[in-house]
């Protein structure tokens, strides 16, 4: 039995997409996007995934949440710097809904709350996708999102509604896990993900075997490893036991990958991929995000301000007359 | 008295012609680069911009075609500095060796193939813009003195600098070097590393990370205060004045980056960082931008 009717994807992106394909073979599924030609389509062709699923779902989309009547579940699957205009949209609908995060790093539970009192389940996801068209889209990893309670307001929706959740993701042909704290995993992939992705962002650098290189005291790893051990400290000082080590992900990933890439790895992180296309970076909710707990703490993080602060400025000279961008 | 020049870039033409244009000094200069040898040798070295004159020295490619000298000045990038000194060494038996270059560092290498060192800051600029031609950019203070490690004689320090001086390089020598060569270390610290790493020009990366330089100098400053030296100025002054001087300038790090070239981070960021993590004074936001550096000159030989 489940609680959950009608759900709301808002945002199609690859990750979006991805699930409004696979939700919408078993629940009545609706979208909400930002572009009326990208709503036309897919009311008009549904959402086809190929990949590792095959499949095509009738869907409704639209621009207006208005139009997609009463939604239990909401999934937030845009970036994090466009949370804040999402929910300009939704301020104000789907008053029966829960709204479940996506979003890479911390933090994005507050920007959805100042909008409305939905109920939140924080979460992430490390599937991937590939976008072929505004109708289509290439599911890659088959990777889990994890899902659990968010830690600021953990007594809603509960944690039996987050199980129904987590059992209509994987029922849609989709790997979910829900944890009844989700900060020992959320808080491992945050640390692993705040020095790749910062560290690659200033240097140009792919997530390639140098990452784990400490022979030598300029190697790369060594600042990787010290970054990551400042956030381990970090994530301790605010009672959080991680669940894997970040510096082994680290190894183990870079190990995977290969000196030239592999297919099953991506090699050119989000970050990276943003500086290189001159588009913000979701660095103030990933790397951003442990300098502001540190703060709250107290503790220091000498490591992630540095780098914080350089992908700020390097995006802050794109901008700016007589950068030499 | 007989000089040579190790490195014949700008700064070392500089000198070079400087000291050329003085009848008592027989100049020679050694660098690898064959055609601004060849141009030095044919037409003689020519200054342009701040300074207009064309003096006769002596260019090699080949240090063993050098006569033995007793005072080298070494202008090369810090990166050179070892392979620079095995090539000069028998050269200066007996002779003082005059570090000129950028960072920290270089006067210890120095120090294991020559008897006498004299430790240098300098300030003036230029750039090559041929071969045998450099555009003095801008002139500048040179101060020198004997490097505690090996040290030449005050002696030694001070004809070298009267030389100078009187070849039109304004130099001071000084009983401790060690207080110019760190208070532009720092600063060299806070403004070169991070506009390498923003691509931004100084002023305007001093404005986005005013804090941030502060940390990377007040590291720095705490490293000379453990080592006992007294600083010229306050580095974080510096900073300041040098924003609307500076603003759009590119520091030479910069310039490095944006051609790919291998830039002098380990004597100036890097520099700074070993010799506080081997006193005891840890300078994480150093050794981090120097790791960044590190790790973008990387970058440049990954494959696509």
């Amino acid at each position: 039995m489940t609680d959950i009717k009608r759900v709301c994807i808002v945002g199609a992106g690859a990750i979006g997409s991805l699930f409004v394909g696979h939700l919408g073979t078993i629940v009545e599924t609706t979208v909400l996007v930002r572009r009326e030609e990208h709503a036309r389509d897919l009311n008009d062709n549904g959402m086809r995934i190929t990949g590792k699923s095959d499949l095509t779902a009738q869907v409704t989309a639209s621009t207006n949440p208005a139009d997609l009547g009463d939604i239990d579940l909401v999934i937030l699957a845009t970036k994090t710097t466009a949370v804040e205009a999402s929910m300009k949209t939704l301020a104000g609908h789907f008053p029966n809904a829960t709204i479940m995060m996506v979003q890479n790093g911390l933090g994005c539970e507050r920007v959805v709350r100042q909008y409305g009192e939905w109920p939140i389940i924080s979460g992430l996801t490390f599937m991937s996708g590939v976008r072929r068209s505004d109708s289509h889209v290439d599911y890659e990893l088959d990777t889990p999102s994890w899902i659990g309670p968010w830690d600021e307001d953990a007594e809603r929706p509960g944690y039996p509604f987050i199980v129904q959740v987590e059992g209509l993701i994987n029922r849609c042909g989709l790997i979910c896990e829900a944890y009844q704290d989700l900060g020992p995993v959320q808080w491992s992939k945050l640390i692993f993900n705040s020095a790749v992705n910062a560290i690659g962002a200033v240097t140009d650098t792919p997530h390639v075997p140098c990452y784990a290189d400490t022979d030598e005291i300029s190697d790369l790893g060594n600042l990787v490893r010290d970054m990551m051990a400042e956030g381990v400290a970090i994530a301790r000082a605010k009672g959080i036991e991680l669940n894997s080590d970040p510096w082994e992900m680290n190894c183990r990933a870079v190990s995977q990958g290969g000196s030239h890439g592999s297919e099953e790895y991506a090699h050119v992180t989000s970050m990276l991929g943003d500086v290189r296309n001159k588009s913000y970076t979701e660095v103030d909710w990933i790397t951003g995000s442990i300098v502001r707990v540190a703060r709250e703490l107290g503790v220091p993080a000498p490591y992630h301000e540095t780098l914080y602060r350089l992908v700020k400025a390097i995006e802050k000279g794109w901008s700016m007359e007589g950068s030499a961008h | 008295m007989r000089v040579c020049i190790i490195g014949c870039g700008a700064i070392g033409s500089l000198f070079g012609a400087h000291l050329g244009r003085l009848d008592d000094i027989e100049v020679w200069a050694y660098d690898p680069y064959k055609p601004h040898v060849d141009a030095i040798n044919e037409n003689g070295l020519t200054l342009t911009g701040e300074s207009n004159f064309t003096a006769r020295i002596n260019a090699r490619s080949d240090a063993s075609e050098i006569p033995p000298c007793e005072f080298g000045i070494i202008a090369a990038k810090t990166l050179h500095t070892r392979s620079a000194m095995e090539a000069v060494a028998p050269i200066f038996t007996d002779g003082a060796v005059c570090s000129v270059q950028n960072g920290v560092g270089s006067e210890e290498i120095i120090a294991e193939y020559v008897p006498r060192v004299i430790m240098g800051t300098t300030f003036p600029a230029g750039h090559i813009t041929g071969p045998g031609v450099c555009n003095h950019d801008t002139k500048g203070l040179s101060q020198i003195g004997p490097f505690d490690g090996k040290p030449a004689s005050q002696e030694e320090s001070d004809q070298l600098a009267e030389a100078l001086t009187r070849g039109g390089m304004e130099t001071i020598s000084t009983t401790d070097p060690r207080g110019p060569m760190w208070t532009k270390v720092i600063f060299n610290c806070a403004s070169n590393g991070i506009a390498a790493l923003t691509r931004l020009p100084h002023g305007i990366a001093a404005e986005q990370l005013r804090p941030l330089m502060s940390r990377v100098a007040q590291e720095g400053i705490a490293v000379a205060e453990a080592l006992g030296v007294v600083l010229e100025k306050n580095p974080e002054d510096m900073i300041n004045d040098s924003i609307p001087v500076a603003y759009t300038h590119k520091p030479s790090m910069l310039q490095d980056v944006l051609a790919q070239r291998v830039t002098e981070i380990d004597a100036i960021n890097g520099g700074v960082a070993s010799i506080g993590e081997r006193i005891g004074v840890p300078c994480p936001v150093n050794r981090t931008i120097a790791d960044l550096v590190k790790g973008l000159e990387h970058s440049w030989t990954l494959e696509d």
